[in-house]
């Protein structure tokens, strides 16, 4: 017996010592609560949830205390007898009547922080975000910085999720094009989707609001203080749903007038001529980065795809097959499939550039050059 | 109903109590037998192999999130995992347990032969393994099972390869049998029971279960519903839920919480129904409140039905919406809160003993109420808008599901044993079982509800590190929970094999007919006579 308790104990110490190790093991702070509240919103559901939890608290030690001393004091091997009592009216109208109370008692500050969330009227700016599969595109509709449109997306390497490279400090929560908005102003968000369901939301905003396609839906946030706050999709929204952060960059009212020249000039620069005719290398070349950004999640670098759900575009049948098909796949999607429409997400010369890039990479040769123009003249 | 349903070939009268079997033998007898014992067995042992299955799915999820970045599977693959992993526990595992009880212990319990509809008490447990495994195959279809989470949300679904498919039919199948076992349930209780068994002297379980199969009646057609229309939507060219054909992707949501949120009470009133026998049985003390359990038991029943959009806070409901499912929401805590304080009233004086069914019931009851708090939180609108689709959400229903459901199920199977069997489990090693599972699950899951709050979101294979210490932890947790189950593997085949004969009465304080009036073993035709109840 000695022996066997002595075992006992070593393998609790063992898992202790486990433990302490994945505790030790991660060198980052805990983080045990929610992120430190970046508007009034936020601050309010803390508040509540702190509220709430007092109050649990106080009903833990309240119920648990009978719980365990009866544990403790009615038991036969202490020689208590059981009594005999199953019914008492009275007592069971207090404790239905006492629950009833409580919740009465929440009711009143959960009512109002619904209330406060709900409210998107009087915005200062309002920005239209739309999920993608996988990321987030941002269009400007209202108020200072009208009309900046941009896509958002993961910027961690590959390498670092693969883990043939070091872990950055903001893994999985970076993006290559920030939001960007100025503190202090209500910002209105309308979320829709190209796709499937998708969800929008910063946690230190105590904002969350599930993107559907094909319906407008909207939150808003007044963010108190500058700085950089992260967030990741929440509803799941296929294979790479945990692959598609959400940042937002607060800045001051100066600063965001500065983002906002400067993006306006980027817009006027990388305006292309529609009318530009383009030879070979010189398309393929902006087509094999529109490739990158765009494709390259489901039909792979080396075109193979990962058939049968990602079909092959090198050798394959729509890439080597006449190009009206081909440039309609890229334009309209396909129906029950995870291949999206781009009509809407990339530019004519993109989409041109991305198909001559498909028909020419790889194993294949076609040599067709497709124009802007093309796409422009196909475009419903 | 007067039918004795045995057709077995054997006439009843030279029929003796604890006879073995007489009709086919070997394999054929379990398929064909229409014995609400054997049945019940059958659906006990599907579910044990289901959860088996579905647990290790459950430490492939925990394995890939030891550590960010990606190891072990892909993300397509991962999503498969949580999505088989929530429909086999709930469907495969927690839901043909409790079916497996109300058939071993409804018919003795009150007093009756058998099952009301004998031949399609077999039909319903027999459907169950063609659903698992169509459930399985979809795993070997090209494009694998879905991904698409046990909710299987438009429009994601209609991406799916054929196995979404499979799993739409294995819904249809499932439900099939759920609604069969569910007829069986209201028409055994409602009409054969003992002379003087009036329906508010039945045990709880019964009454528990009585309710449960009302709300699977009202409510599997619903799912049914959604599957189908998600069926027609990707093959038939309907657009239920595409707007773009002039449906709502939120529709799908309204269809499916409207079952799914009587569903959870599917799960948890008959464990409610198993705890309310343990604990009066433990205390030497009759159960407190027996008609205000009946009635709370009822009011949640009730309420289950128009609280069903809580799960969508974030679809962006209006304001009114918003607050008509918080306050129904909240509502329920109150009958609720009147079932745990009955349950510490029963205990209250009375003479207590701790064995291991006790030690379940007693884990269930602190447990359950914690999973009760974090409902709580969730249940307000504002707070939940912040935790949905968190790991707090996560934490919440295993609390309830697995704190909840799955305990109570360990509880009731170490306290019928020995009346199923006539055998008596090890009770070191069954206490063993309880305290290894009762600490590995809150090493899983507590931290959860951290991570939750902290903001990392569900159904992710990878997350960024912050969220790295308590995922360590909790996969830690799992897999010393998941090999804790094998010793209950192990206990049930030793009790079974080996163990000590178990008395007619085997606990001192159980006091219902299956105790009181029947041998352990009970025998495999039982009250074919009826008990006189006084």
């Amino acid at each position: 017996m000695q022996q066997f308790s002595a075992r006992k104990l070593g393998s609790w110490a063992l898992l202790a010592g486990l433990l302490a190790l994945a505790a030790v093991g991660s060198a980052h702070a805990l983080e045990w609560n929610l992120q430190p509240a970046a508007t009034k919103i936020a601050d309010d559901i803390h508040d509540l949830h702190e509220y709430v939890m007092l109050l649990i608290v106080v009903i833990f030690v309240g119920v648990f205390g009978v719980m365990f001393y009866s544990v403790f004091a009615h038991r036969k091997s202490q020689g208590h007898k059981a009594a005999n009592f199953h019914e008492n009216t009275t007592v069971e109208i207090i404790w239905t009547v006492i629950p009833l109370l409580i919740l009465i008692v929440i009711a009143w500050p959960a009512t109002r922080a619904v209330i406060a969330q709900k409210d998107t009227a009087n915005s200062d700016l309002t920005i239209k975000v739309t999920g993608y599969q996988w990321k987030w595109g941002y269009d400007y509709l209202k108020g200072e910085g009208e009309g900046i449109s941009f896509v958002s997306q993961l910027s961690t390497p590959r390498d670092q999720i693969e883990n043939k490279a070091a872990k950055g400090e903001h893994y999985l929560l970076e993006v290559d094009n920030e939001l960007v908005v100025p503190v202090g102003k209500k910002v209105r968000i309308l979320t829709t989707a190209a796709d499937v369901i998708h969800a929008w939301g910063i946690p230190a905003f105590g904002a969350k609001q599930d993107a559907i396609p094909g319906f407008i839906r909207d939150l808003h946030f007044r963010a108190e203080k500058t700085g950089i706050y992260r967030g990741q999709c929440v509803e799941l929204c296929g294979k790479e749903h945990g692959f598609m952060p959400i940042v937002v960059r607060v800045v001051s009212a100066a600063d965001y007038t500065a983002w906002v020249g400067g993006e306006k000039k980027k817009i006027a620069a990388a305006a292309d001529d529609p009318s530009k005719v383009w030879t070979l290398d010189e398309i393929k070349a902006r087509g094999e980065k529109v490739y990158a950004a765009n494709c390259v999640a489901c039909h792979q670098a080396n075109g193979k795809g990962t058939p049968p759900a990602f079909p092959p575009l090198d050798g394959g049948k729509l890439t080597t097959g006449p190009k009206a098909g081909h440039i309609d796949i890229v334009l309209n999607g396909k129906a029950g499939t995870a291949m999206a429409p781009f009509a809407k997400q990339l530019s004519d010369t993109d989409i041109a550039a991305v198909v001559t890039y498909e028909r020419n990479a790889w194993s294949n040769k076609s040599g067709e050059v497709i124009q802007p123009a093309e796409i422009k003249a196909l475009r419903k | 109903m007067s039918a004795v349903l045995d057709d077995h070939g054997h006439g009843k009268d030279d029929h003796h109590h604890g006879d073995h079997h007489h009709g086919y033998g070997g394999m054929m007898r379990w398929i064909t037998t229409t014995n609400h014992k054997d049945i019940g067995t059958m659906y006990l042992w599907f579910s044990f192999m289901m959860f088996m299955v579905g647990g290790v799915m459950a430490l492939v999820i925990r394995a890939e999130l030891f550590s960010p970045g990606l190891q072990i599977v892909n993300p397509d693959f991962f999503n498969q995992m949580t999505t088989m992993h929530g429909l086999i526990m709930v469907f495969g595992a927690i839901m043909p347990a409790f079916v497996g009880f109300a058939n071993w212990l409804i018919p003795m319990q009150i007093g009756a032969p058998d099952m009301a509809f004998a031949r399609m008490n077999n039909w319903s447990f027999w459907i169950l393994p063609f659903a698992g495994s169509l459930l399985i195959i979809s795993f070997f279809v090209p494009g694998g099972a879905p991904g698409v989470g046990w909710t299987m949300y438009a429009p994601l679904t209609v991406q799916m390869g054929m196995g979404m498919d499979l799993t739409i039919f294995a819904v249809h199948l499932l439900g099939m049998s759920s609604i069969m076992g569910s007829i069986n349930i209201v028409t055994t209780i409602l009409n054969m029971r003992a002379p003087g068994m009036t329906l508010m002297k039945m045990p709880l379980f019964c009454w528990t279960w009585l309710i449960t199969a009302y709300l699977l009646i009202a409510s599997m057609p619903v799912l049914a519903g959604a599957v189908t229309m998600t069926l027609t939507d990707r093959h038939f060219g309907t657009s239920f839920f595409n707007a773009a054909g002039g449906g709502d992707p939120v529709l799908y949501q309204h269809i499916f919480w409207f079952f799914g949120h009587p569903e959870v009470y599917i799960i948890i009133l008959p464990a409610f129904g198993v705890v309310s026998q343990i604990l009066p049985a433990f205390s030497r003390k009759p159960l407190f409140g027996y008609a205000s359990m009946v009635y709370a038991t009822s009011s949640i029943a009730i309420l289950s039905f128009i609280v069903w959009a809580h799960h969508m806070y974030t679809v962006g409901m209006p304001v009114t919406g918003q607050l008509f499912f918080m306050y129904a929401t909240t509502l329920i805590a109150v009958p609720t809160a009147c079932k745990i304080f009955n349950w510490l009233a029963t205990m209250w004086r009375g003479s207590l003993t701790f064995e291991t069914p006790m030690l379940f019931a007693l884990g269930f009851l602190f447990l359950f109420t914690m999973g009760g708090f974090s409902g709580l939180v969730l249940s307000l609108a504002a707070v939940d808008i912040q935790l949905h689709d968190t790991y707090y959400v996560v934490a919440h229903f295993h609390y309830v599901m697995v704190a909840g459901a799955l305990f109570t199920a360990f509880g009731g199977i170490y306290f019928w044993l020995p009346k199923w069997t006539g055998k008596m489990y090890d009770e070191t090693l069954g206490k063993w079982h309880f305290w290894l599972s009762m600490i590995f699950f809150n090493i899983t899951f507590f931290v959860q509800h951290f991570s939750g709050l902290a903001g990392m979101p569900r159904r992710i294979p990878d997350y960024p590190l912050m969220f790295e210490t308590w995922n360590k932890i909790s996969t830690i947790g799992a897999f010393g929970f998941g090999i804790s189950q094998l010793l209950f593997l192990y206990i049930i085949v030793k009790a079974i094999s080996s163990g000590e004969k178990a008395a007619e009465k085997q606990w001192e304080g159980a006091d219902s007919l299956e105790w009181t009036h029947l041998p352990s073993p009970a025998p495999y035709h039982s009250f074919e006579t009826p008990p006189v109840i006084k």
